[in-house]
Order: C-alpha cells, then structure tokens, then sequence
C-alpha cells in the first residue's frame, strides 16, 4: 500500500465522519464547523489528485467566503440556543432508508465495472498556468457570463435582503 | 490506485447529503447539505480529470474547469439563498420548513 492509498483512506475517513456530523450534530454552529472540516479534507483529496489550482480556491472560496456567510447567519440570528421542534420519527428513518437504498443501488451498480488505475505520477494539468491557457481560450464566453450570473445574483441577494 | 475509490467516496459523500435534506427540518442545515452533494459531484470530476490525464489526453483540464464554473454557481446561489432565508425568520421567526405550508390548500 502506498503512501497515496494510505493518504486517501484517513482523508476518506474523516471526511465522512465529518460529512455525518453535519448532518447529525444538534447545533447548527457544531454543523457548519464540520462541514468546513469537511471541505478541508476535500481539498486534500485535490492535492492527491493533482490539482492543486483548484484545492487552493475551493478553501478560499468555501471555507473563506460560503461558510462564514452560514455563521453569520446563523449568529445573526441566534438559532444556536433553541433546538430543533421535534419531528415525527418515522420521517427521519423514512429518510435515512430512502438515502441508504440509493447508495446501495450506486454501490451496486459501479462495483463491478473495470476503470483504469490512477497513476502516482503527478500529471501537470491542475496548474493555474495550464488552467488558465484553457479558461481564456476555450472557456472565455461562459466565464464572461458567470460574471454577469454573479452581478445578477448579487442584486437579487440585495433585493430580497431589502424587503 | 483503483479510480473506484473516489467514485465510491463520491457516492457515499453524496448520499449523506440527501440523508441530511430528508431528515432535518433547519433550512439553513437542507442548504449545507446541499453544499455537501455539489462538492461531491466536484470530487468526482477531478478524480475523472486524473483518469483522463493519466490516459494521456491533452483536454483533462475542461473538467477542472468545469469544476471551477460549478463553484461560481454554488457562491451564486448561497447568496441568494441565504438571503431568502433571512427574509423567511424575519416573516416567520423561525427557519422551520415545516412552517412553509401555504400553498397546501
């Protein structure tokens, strides 16, 4: 087993740990915590898989800018000190054995397929200078509209905010 | 290293998330969950960007790309969001889902 497999397995292990203590923990302050160490360890998987470009904007963007936009809302208003209203029970096992079903069936289905390895040698397309060749030539008209879909949203997060 | 790994993590990491929207009743908690099944979709890309790398085709950088434009999309709309759901407390004083049944009748 090589250092990589090593690597991935406790980068696996606690990202679903994590992963389930988003879900589970009572306080939403404790959730959004692990879903930051969740998205961590995430980025290390891009490291893994060489693509460092990307490991590096996903922390800042997730946990620099969208999960510090949770906190402040959820401090904002003040939902850590009252609990959850009860919910039926069946509900939620209706739920996680409907969520189970799907991931037995996924399991299932891709279990047996033949891919390819991935190789350990570091390949050189997650550097920002072959990503951005790509993103300039190729991929330039969607960029520009994302920008537009970004100014648009921010004046819908400002207009609704308003209200 | 068996690409299955990451389809295996992926899956499971994706699941989790639509355990967590069928089972909580918190808004913001059904967003994060969200979150968490857009990141394992992009986990999955880049795991496939890898294997066509390591294939030798000179394009595996679209799926990064792509990866990249799933990100705008995901910052785009968690502000919008969360601005819908601080417009539902200051209506409704609380962020229960269970409270937005007008429309059932």
């Amino acid at each position: 087993m090589g250092i990589q497999q090593i690597l991935f397995l406790v980068l696996a292990v606690i990202s679903v740990i994590t992963a389930l203590g988003v879900v589970l923990s009572k306080s939403p302050v404790s959730s959004v915590l692990c879903l930051i160490l969740t998205f961590f360890t995430i980025a290390g998987h891009y490291i893994l898989l060489n693509a460092q470009f990307l490991a590096v904007v996903h922390i800042i963007v997730y946990a620099g800018a969208i999960m510090v936009l949770f906190l402040f809302v959820i401090m904002f208003m003040n939902l850590n000190t009252e609990g959850e209203p009860h919910k039926r029970n069946w509900l939620k096992y209706a739920g996680a054995i409907s969520g189970g079903a799907l991931l037995v069936v996924l399991v299932a289905a891709i279990h047996d397929t033949t891919m390819p390895n991935l190789q350990a040698v570091p390949t050189d397309v997650g550097l920002i200078e072959n990503l951005g060749k790509i993103l300039f030539s190729t991929y330039v008209a969607p960029f520009e509209i994302s920008s537009i879909l970004f100014l648009s949203a921010m004046v819908g997060a400002v207009v609704v905010g308003k209200k | 290293m068996p690409v299955q790994y990451y389809i295996f993590l992926s899956v499971v990491l994706f699941c989790i998330g639509i355990m967590g929207v069928l089972m909580r009743r918190n808004a913001i908690i059904i967003f994060m969950c969200v979150e968490l099944m857009l990141n394992a979709v992009n986990l999955l890309m880049v795991a496939f960007s890898k294997m066509w790398a390591d294939a030798g085709h000179v394009d595996a950088g679209a799926a990064q790309i792509f990866v990249f434009f799933i990100m705008v999309v995901a910052a785009a709309e968690v502000a919008v969001g969360l601005a819908i759901i601080v417009m539902m407390y200051r209506n409704t004083h609380s962020v229960d889902i269970n409270l937005l049944n007008r429309l059932k009748n």
